[in-house]
């Protein structure tokens, strides 16, 4: 018999079944990794160095303890001299012999993280979006040339000027600061919000900017009143790109920050309990680092779906 | 409200030459045309008054001010766009709105003054519409809407109709000329469309790649065409051209068409280009049994009331608009002569309308 309900464009039965079962498979090949980390955030420190691996384990919240503060190891003697503990983290320390002695620098570089990633992500896609409004409406000289040479600051990884930049940050005492750090990742972002954004801007009809000007608004005006609002998508597409590179960048991150303005991917695997890495913190860790940038792809979703058609699709 | 001035205005971009050196003046509460085909020159020209594009040379004047490098935000002049340019994400009352509040009015002046705006226009009930979800009709409405709201000293209008259908079109043209009957707003007006221009405007300006040919009323524009674009841009269908093969002196008043002598109203000027064309209005001409042109039926036309009848003669083809009941047959022979005393006779070089008792060159 024949089908009918399926229009003859539609793929058969089989190559359907065949594409869902390769996403499936990438879908558990990527996210194994994540679920992993999520797990071992909430292992005991002894359960997260077990070999064979736990899979199933009696969850704690030892991690995350160990990753917001130090603790130092005391004497049986001393701890039983102690008043009784006040919190449950300090009870689980307490189980493990050790008192805590301050907070950990954990929540610092978090801080770190989100000043730097959303302070570059927030001036790469406003300066983008000028210089694309400009490249998409104004009579340039060179045009095309800029275009180009803006495009081809990513022709190398940016890792590859690693070491002409780290000499400048110094010199210009821009190293280990917040402002360098925003700077370098809104350099590195700046071409690939340019390009996205000159795209979206494109497909905006210049009549509506000359409605406002004429409209009693100023050129700036209409940018801002008009052109923006419009190009809402494109802004929310190429705001999660930047945000994704700046929140997820480590090698300069490494290379250039070291007190003031660490950010958190240099410090997570830093974390060091007694007798290596503290695996159940570094989990916690990682699992609070996913976290902001989840909530902000998950925010813009539905513009960056629109978004990824590079504005094919009106709305 | 105002007068708008052009004077020696001129715009090029690199090597194109889009308007030459135009003089015009437009008279406080004129409802002027722009009229021409595309490329010409109109729309920039509308542009360079409405200060979204600056002139190469030459001076704009809005009552006897020099506006011509003043930002349009600053020329109080509203601008109807052809495809209307309603901001897609304010609804309808903001749309109308958004002028008011560069401003700085009350909220208590902008809401009456979009009441007003809005039931001039009949469209209070769309005022919390999206503007996606309006007709072509409505957004026009909302886009004159915009326009009117300000109070501008004038209009501006981009073919404002022309993405409407045919049908909506002549209802909005009488709508259009209503509304600037009520308002009596100095309004220039830019289309391709003869009958637009015909039916609505004051005065009519007729522009040919990048240069006013001429203008004046519409009757005048349409009677006494000063070149050869003219009398065919004009009308449906044009104006026909009968080659006349010799040179037309000063107070002739006779030609030879086809070896047959006709009258034409008396030359004041004349050329010695040796071909000539003599122009004549599709209904200026008739069929006859006696002295005139003659040629074999084309085609035929139906047109209710009227029939418009393509004759192919030796030397030209050419159309004429009878009655529907003259009885022509496609394929008959018959002669056609004409009104003696509508002739227009073209200079063949230059293409240009020799001066006459008819038509007065200035």
């Amino acid at each position: 018999m024949v089908d009918i309900s399926r229009s003859p464009t539609e793929s058969s039965g089989f190559s359907r079944k065949l594409a869902a079962l390769i996403i499936i498979v990438y879908a558990v090949v990527t996210l194994i990794p994540i679920t992993w980390i999520i797990l071992t955030g909430f292992k005991s420190v002894t359960s997260s160095i077990t070999y064979p691996p736990e899979v199933f384990f009696e969850p704690s919240l030892e991690g995350y303890v160990n990753l917001f503060t130090t603790r130092t190891r005391q004497s049986q003697e001393y701890l039983e001299a102690l008043p009784p503990p006040e919190t449950w983290y300090e009870e689980l320390v307490r189980s493990r012999e050790m008192v805590i002695a301050g907070p950990s620098k954990f929540f610092g570089r978090y801080a770190n993280s989100l000043i730097i990633g959303f302070g570059a992500t927030f001036l790469s896609v406003f300066l983008g979006a000028l210089a694309a409004y400009a490249f998409s409406r104004f009579k340039i000289p060179l045009k095309d040339d800029l275009m180009f040479f803006i495009l081809s600051t990513r022709m190398f990884p940016p890792i590859a000027v690693a070491v002409p930049i780290f000499i400048m940050y110094r010199k210009i005492g821009l190293g280990d600061t917040h402002l360098g750090m925003i700077i370098l990742y809104t350099v590195v972002n700046l071409s690939l919000a340019v390009w996205l954004l000159k795209g979206f801007m494109d497909e905006i009809p210049r009549e509506y900017e000359e409605a406002a000007m004429i409209d009693g608004y100023t050129r700036m005006g209409a940018f801002f009143k008009i052109v923006l609002p419009q190009a809402t998508t494109g802004i929310a597409a190429t705001a999660i790109f930047c945000m994704i590179f700046s929140w997820n960048e480590y090698a300069f991150a490494v290379l250039l920050t070291q007190f003031n303005a660490q950010t958190a991917p240099p410090f997570i695997p830093t974390i060091i309990g007694e007798g290596g890495q503290d695996w159940s913190a570094i989990g916690a860790g990682t699992t609070l680092f996913l976290i902001p940038v989840m909530i902000f792809t998950v925010v813009l979703r539905k513009h960056l779906l629109r978004g990824i058609t590079f504005g094919a699709v009106r709305k | 409200m105002s007068e708008i001035k052009l004077e020696n205005l001129e715009k090029s971009f690199d090597d194109f030459v889009a308007v030459e050196k135009s003089n015009l003046t437009i008279f406080d509460n004129e409802f002027f045309i722009l009229l021409g085909p595309s490329g010409c020159g109109k729309t920039t020209t509308l542009r360079m008054i409405a200060g979204l594009e600056l002139p190469t040379s030459g001076k704009i004047l809005l009552d006897n001010e020099d506006v011509t490098f003043l930002r349009a935000s600053q020329r109080d002049i509203a601008f109807v766009f052809q495809l209307f340019a309603l901001y897609p994400h304010l609804n309808v009352k903001r749309n109308l709105a958004f002028p008011l509040k560069m401003q700085r009015y009350k909220r208590t002046e902008i809401n009456k003054r979009i009441e007003e705006v809005s039931e001039l226009l009949r469209i209070q009930h769309l005022l919390n519409s999206k503007v996606s979800s309006l007709s072509g009709g409505d957004r026009q409405r909302v886009a004159l809407g915009r326009a009117i709201v300000r109070r501008p000293k004038a209009f501006l209008m981009d073919e404002p109709l022309g993405t409407l259908d045919a049908e909506f079109r002549e209802l909005m043209c009488l709508e259009l000329r209503k509304l600037h009957n009520d308002i009596k707003a100095t309004t220039v007006y830019v289309t391709h469309d003869q009958l637009e221009a015909m039916s609505m405007g004051d005065r009519i300006a007729v522009m040919n790649k990048g240069k006013i040919v001429q203008f004046g009323t519409p009757r005048e524009i349409y009677l006494r065409p000063r070149n050869k674009f003219v009398g065919s841009f004009i009308g449906s269908p044009a104006m026909n051209f009968i080659p006349i093969h010799h040179t037309i002196e000063k107070t002739q008043d006779k030609i030879v068409i086809n070896g047959e002598n006709y009258d034409v109203p008396q030359s004041i000027g004349g050329t010695n280009s040796t071909i000539n064309y003599l122009g004549i209005r599709p209904e200026k001409m008739f069929l006859t049994d006696k002295k005139g042109i003659s040629g074999v039926v084309f085609g035929s036309e139906y047109l209710g009331a009227r029939k418009i009848l393509t004759i192919k003669s030796e030397f030209c083809d050419f159309k004429v608009r009878v009655t529907n009941q003259t009885n022509a047959q496609i394929g008959s022979n018959v002669r056609v002569n004409f009104d003696q005393k509508s002739g227009i006779i073209f200079d063949g070089k230059t293409d240009n309308a020799i001066e006459s008792k008819y038509i007065k060159l200035n």
